[in-house]
Order: structure tokens, then C-alpha cells, then sequence
């Protein structure tokens, strides 16, 4: 048995979970999904009132929440896919080709 | 396989000739042999010919196909005789063994030339005065027995009884009735 | 000391399932299997078994549960035939690709079309390679024997794949005959107590059936395969252990009257015991003729049976099941396929018989071993593909 943690694609047959079973729970936290993105959204504290509209359009829960305030992006699970960008009244979001 | 006796049943969808078979095959794994019982099954319905089959041995048959050449044929209706080939590869060592009010005379024209033992038994009369209905099934069995000689007489009947006390432990008058069908049936067998 | 009784083949099925008093039965009735989930959910009204009895509107859904119990932790159990198994196809896959020991009673029927409610093997035989073991019953004391056995095979931590235990419908699920059961706690302390290593509702972090990415699947299906031919001793060993208890013993094919035989029929399920009788017949001739009854198909002994035909002249494969590939059926394939690698090997032809419900007297055996007869005196197969009880074939 191994824990997804310790899994990687140089397993043997013999050391792979039988059944396909997946052992140990937010395991999609581990998985850099961020690298997925082609376009990132930046964003500016400065214009942010904090109106709470975008994070819950993020299909990633990558919009950290805090004591009713929003914090930076969690780039590694973001995908970029720019609806928190369509949804800010304020300009606060800014969505843009990412040079990598 | 020694002294393998196999019995094939013919009825109506709805007369019991399963349950008789079932029955028979009871009352012989009671007096220690083995058995088989089996229906022929396919679409059939209430009234429409079906077929039951029975082996009795001393030893375990591993056939398990249908019987082409029974040592005895029980027909539970008389009115299949023209509508069955109810004598197919009876052997003529054999017997056939019908519930009808008519005599083993009156019936043999019947059967197609058939020269083994034919026996005639009215289990729905009998059925109707003890039992209080007509179902032939108890009388039909204990002609059975009494023909084929398959199970010790004496035997027989203390495991039916037995067996109906068990079946029947709040009924007494259904137990009571069935054995005297059952005596009657075994001394008002007529045969030829 | 075993108790004298006389049980229908499905009887006997239901009383093994009350003494295993699983944690979960699922079932949807078919004929001719229909009398299982009844007898059993009689004992689940008369609370003779603590079984959470799930009537459920398919089987589709009776898979389904039984996959999801068992992941959940429990010994999950069901039954169906023919059309009943097709529409849980899907889900036998999931079961044995998610490695989950179910247990499932088939009697046999054929898969129509036209419909027909009678035996033949089309049914299993087209699950054939879904990944579970699969084991055949020539009678109801062996339909309730490998019952039995197969939760200790299926659960066995080499294994971990689901088992049906076949039989055939109406010729032994509706057939009275005399059975040994054993004690009930016989029966319970032999198959214990299920504690599966994990589980959904063991308390720790797990998921059961996750998307498999090409990543894995492959390495998934290798182990799976490997469990497939590690089943084998297994099976062995459970048997052993079972013999022990009942005094039966099962291999993984049974040899009757083979040891200097001729020519011979290998065949499954009720019609092994037609042509032991006939068989006995022949022998009391002096004819030199012997059976290998396959009582294990998945995994296929493919070694074993080599070696167990390497001597014989000329052998009939009997398939109640067409597989329509103008080649035989699946049985016969197999065997033919097995004995390949041997330095002389016998001379293989395949009768498909029984198709439907079409009755198999010991006349149409007669007519296969006369057969083989003729193979031998002319060290030739001729025909190979044949059929026996086709009128005007």
C-alpha cells in the first residue's frame, strides 16, 4: 500500500495500489494544476473592496478567503480560466497570456 | 446403479403432479434412499400437459436428464390418455398407474398396445371423502407406492405421518384424512 | 457429522447463503434463479440472518450495491441468470477491476434471443473474461459446496477478485436430490469473519474506484491478471481445507475414470454426471473411456489439463454455450489451445449440445464418444466443430 504522496510514475506493477485505490485525502492539493494555465490573473489590492463575488465563481478554490477578506491567488491550482476576471465590478482583476 | 426405479408423472398445469413427485421423492429419501424429482419446465399454465420425473436408488444418480424409459408412469388426469403418449418407452416390465373411476379394462384400449401392468385408482373420489377435496395428489402417491413396492409399505406410512404431524401439527383432521386416503388408496388400486 | 437432506439446487444455495449470513444481499428475481432471493428474504423476515437484504430495481443496481457494499466493508452476495447477468455486465468489471471479492450465484440460462428461460451456458460463458473466477456445479451438493468455498477464494488476500458459482437452471436449480449440508457453525467458522485490509468505512483516507489514468491502468490490469493465476493454488488450498470439513474434495477439474482412458469428453456443470453414467457404461464393455469434468474455467488450468489429456487419442470438448466464431465454442478453444504445446497430443473436436434447454440424454454422450471412435481409427478429427441434438444435423 502506498500513500498518494509517496506515488510516482516509476512504480513497478507490484508496488501500485491494487484496485486503483487512492490512500490519504486531499490529494488534489499535491497535483500542480497551476502549470495547466495559460492565462493568469493578477490582482489589485489596491482597487479590491473585498465584495466577495469572485471567489465563489472559482471552480478551483483558488481565491483564499480570510476574516471576510480575500488573499492573493493560490497559484499553484489555479488554471487560469478568467472568470473571476469577468465577474469583478472594479477592475480589482486583471487576466492576461502568461509568460512561462 | 442397482435397482434404479424412475417414475415419470403426467398431469395438468395446477393437479400437483410436481408436488406429487416432490412428495414421492420425499417419502423415498425418508426410508434412506436417493432421489430425484423434477418437473419438465417451459412456458406451461393451468391446464396444459406437463411432465415430472422421478429416480429412486440406493446409490446417487448422476444422470440428470429427463427419462425416456420409465420403469412406471403415474397419470394424474385420465383425459391426457388421448392427448399424450403416456405409455412413450414405458418399459413392459412396468406399469402405468391412472387416476380415473374406470377400470384397467375399460382404459387399457387406450394405450396404444401397451402390454405391461395397468392400474386404475379414483384418487379424486377418494380425495374428496377424506380430504374433503378433490386433490389426488395423496391418493396417487400411495398407489404409487403400492405398485412400484419402490418403499416398504410399513415404512411409508409411519414417515407420512410423522411428516404430516410435522406439517400439519395444528390440523389434526388433515392428517387423519390424508392417511386414511392414503390406506384407501393402497387397498382400492385396481390391476391388470 | 453433516446432515442428511434433500434440497433443490436453488434450496441449497439458500441455505449455504443463511449459514454465511452476509452482511448485504442485493437481488432482482429471474428465472429460473428467482427462488434464491425468495427463499432468502423469507429468512430475512424470519430474522434467521442479520442480512441487510436490499431490494433493489435492476441488476444493474444488485451489481452496483453489492460493488459499494463490499468497498464499504461488508461481505456482499447476489444472484441472477441470463438476461440478469447481462445487465449487470458492466459492473462485473468494476467489481473485478476494483478488486472486490463479491460473491454471485448464477443459474445458468440461456441469453436469448429468441427468449428462452431454459439451460445452456450462454449466459457465463460470455463473462467469461470479465475477471471473475468462475466455478460450475455439476449438482446441487456441489452448487452449495462452491458456494461456500468461493467467499474463501474470492476474500483471500492473494485473490481479491469476485467468484460466481454456476449451476444449471431448472436441470439442478429445480431438481430435488439429496445433499449433506453442514452445521451452520461449521459453515460460519469456515468462512469467518470478513476484514477486508481496507475499506470506505475503515476510518482512514481512501478513495475505491478512482478515474485510472493510463498512467496506471495498465500496471491495475497486470495485477489483476496475476491474481487470476494466483487463484489457482488458492482455490487449491480452500478446497483442502474444505475436504477436511465435509470429507468432498475438489480440484480443479475432476477426473473420472481417466487414468488409462482413450478417448474422452471434457464437459461442465449436470451433464458431467449423464456422462459419468454413461461412462461406467462403456467401461463395463471394455471400452477404454474417461471424463474430465472442469469444475474451475476462470482461471482456465491450463497446464493441468494438458497433462491430464496428453495420453488420450482423441478428445470431445462439449460447449453449451455457441460462440458464434465459426470456430468452436469457448470450452472447447480453450482446451485445444491448452494442449498445443504437447509433444503428441490427442486429436480435439467440439460438439455443441444442449442449447436452450434441448434435454442431453445419455444417448447423445453415446453419440460422442461412438464418435470418437471413429477419430481414432482414423488418427483423424474430420469435422471438428459439431453439434449433438440439432435435428437433421
Amino acid at each position: 500500500m502506498i500513500y498518494v504522496k509517496d506515488a510516482n510514475l516509476n512504480l513497478p506493477w507490484n508496488e501500485v495500489n491494487i484496485g486503483g485505490n487512492i490512500y490519504g485525502g486531499g490529494t488534489s492539493l499535491d497535483v500542480n494544476t497551476g502549470d495547466w494555465r495559460l492565462f493568469i490573473p493578477a490582482w489589485i489590492e489596491e482597487k479590491c473592496k473585498h465584495c466577495m463575488l469572485c471567489f465563489p465563481t472559482c471552480a478551483d478554490s483558488s481565491i483564499p478567503v480570510k476574516n471576510e477578506k480575500r488573499e492573493d491567488f493560490d497559484f499553484k491550482h489555479c488554471k487560469g480560466c478568467g472568470v473571476c476576471y469577468k465577474v469583478c465590478p472594479f477592475d480589482a482583476i486583471t487576466w492576461e497570456k502568461e509568460d512561462k | 446403479m442397482s435397482k434404479m426405479v424412475e417414475v415419470r408423472w403426467h398431469g395438468r398445469g395446477g393437479q400437483g403432479a410436481k408436488t406429487a413427485s416432490l412428495l414421492l421423492a420425499d417419502a423415498a429419501f425418508n426410508t434412506g434412499k436417493f432421489v430425484q424429482g423434477f418437473p419438465e419446465y417451459g412456458p406451461e399454465r393451468m391446464g396444459a400437459p406437463i411432465t415430472a420425473y422421478n429416480r429412486i436408488s440406493d446409490e446417487r444418480c448422476p444422470i440428470h436428464s429427463n427419462i425416456y424409459e420409465p420403469d412406471y408412469v403415474v397419470v394424474v388426469d385420465a383425459t391426457l390418455l388421448s392427448a399424450v403418449d403416456v405409455t412413450g418407452g414405458l418399459k413392459k416390465e412396468g406399469a402405468i398407474i391412472i387416476n380415473s373411476a374406470k377400470s384397467p379394462e375399460e382404459l387399457k384400449p387406450l394405450l396404444e398396445g401397451y402390454e405391461g401392468g395397468v392400474y386404475t385408482i379414483d384418487a379424486g373420489k377418494i380425495a374428496e371423502e377424506e380430504i374433503g377435496r378433490n386433490i389426488p395428489n395423496t391418493p396417487m402417491l400411495g398407489a404409487v407406492v403400492k405398485v412400484s413396492g419402490v418403499i416398504p409399505e410399513a415404512e411409508f406410512f409411519k414417515d407420512m405421518e410423522a411428516s404430516m404431524h410435522h406439517k400439519f401439527a395444528n390440523k389434526p383432521h388433515v392428517i387423519e384424512g390424508n392417511m386414511k386416503a392414503l390406506r384407501r388408496s393402497m387397498q382400492e388400486v385396481k390391476g391388470l | 457429522m453433516s446432515i442428511r437432506e434433500r434440497l433443490s439446487g436453488n434450496e441449497a444455495v439458500a441455505v449455504a447463503l443463511k449459514q454465511i449470513d452476509p452482511d448485504v444481499v442485493a437481488a432482482y428475481p429471474i428465472t429460473p434463479s428467482t427462488e434464491v432471493p425468495q427463499y432468502f428474504a423469507q429468512f430475512v423476515a424470519d430474522g434467521q440472518v442479520n442480512t441487510e437484504f436490499v431490494t433493489v430495481e435492476s441488476e444493474h443496481s444488485a451489481m452496483s450495491a453489492c460493488i459499494t457494499a463490499t468497498a464499504a466493508g461488508g461481505r456482499s452476495a447476489t444472484i441472477t441468470s441470463a438476461c440478469g447477468l447481462a445487465l449487470m455486465w458492466e459492473l462485473l468489471y468494476v467489481a473485478s477491476g476494483s478488486r472486490l471479492p463479491v460473491t454471485l450465484a448464477v443459474v445458468n440460462r440461456a441469453l436469448s434471443g429468441p427468449i428462452n428461460i431454459n439451460n445452456d451456458h450462454s449466459d457465463s460463458m460470455g463473462a467469461r473474461d470479465s475477471g471473475w473466477i468462475q466455478l460450475y456445479s455439476e449438482n446441487n451438493q456441489e452448487a452449495y459446496d462452491n458456494y461456500i468455498m468461493s467467499l474463501r477464494i474470492a476474500e483471500h488476500k492473494d485473490v481479491l477478485l469476485p467468484v460466481m458459482t454456476c449451476q444449471d437452471g431448472f436441470i439442478t436449480s429445480h431438481a430435488i436430490e439429496n445433499i449433506e449440508l453442514l452445521e451452520d457453525e461449521k459453515v460460519k467458522k469456515f468462512v469467518g469473519e470478513y476484514k477486508p485490509e481496507h475499506s470506505l468505512l475503515s476510518g482512514e483516507k481512501i478513495s475505491i474506484g478512482p478515474y485510472d489514468t493510463p498512467m496506471f491502468y495498465f500496471e491495475h490490469q497486470y495485477q489483476r491478471a496475476r491474481a487470476m493465476v494466483d487463484s489457482k493454488k488458492v482455490i487449491l488450498d480452500v478446497s483442502k481445507e474444505f475436504a477436511a470439513l465435509s470429507g468432498r474434495e475438489y480440484g480443479l477439474f475432476e477426473e473420472y475414470k481417466m487414468e488409462d482412458a482413450e478417448r474422452a469428453i471434457v464437459v461442465l456443470n449436470s451433464t458431467a454426471g449423464t456422462a459419468k453414467a454413461v461412462c461406467d457404461e462403456l467401461r463395463a464393455n471394455g471400452e477404454k473411456v474417461g471424463i474430465l469434468k472442469l469444475r474451475v474455467y476462470r482461471p482456465f488450468p491450463m497446464e493441468e489439463i494438458a497433462k491430464a489429456l496428453a495420453h488420450v487419442k482423441a478428445v470431445a470438448v462439449m460447449d453449451k454455450a455457441e460462440s458464434f466464431s465459426a470456430m468452436g465454442g469457448p470450452v472447447f478453444n480453450d482446451v485445444r489451445s491448452a494442449c498445443y504445446e504437447l509433444k503428441t497430443r490427442p486429436h480435439i473436436i467440439n460438439y455443441i449440445y444442449g442449447l436452450g434447454g434441448r434435454d442431453v440424454p445419455t444417448t447423445d454422450i453415446k453419440i460422442v464418444f461412438d464418435a470418437l471412435k471413429e477419430v481414432v481409427k482414423n488418427d483423424k478429427p474430420g469435422e471438428i466443430y459439431r453439434h449433438v441434438g440439432v435435428r437433421g444435423v
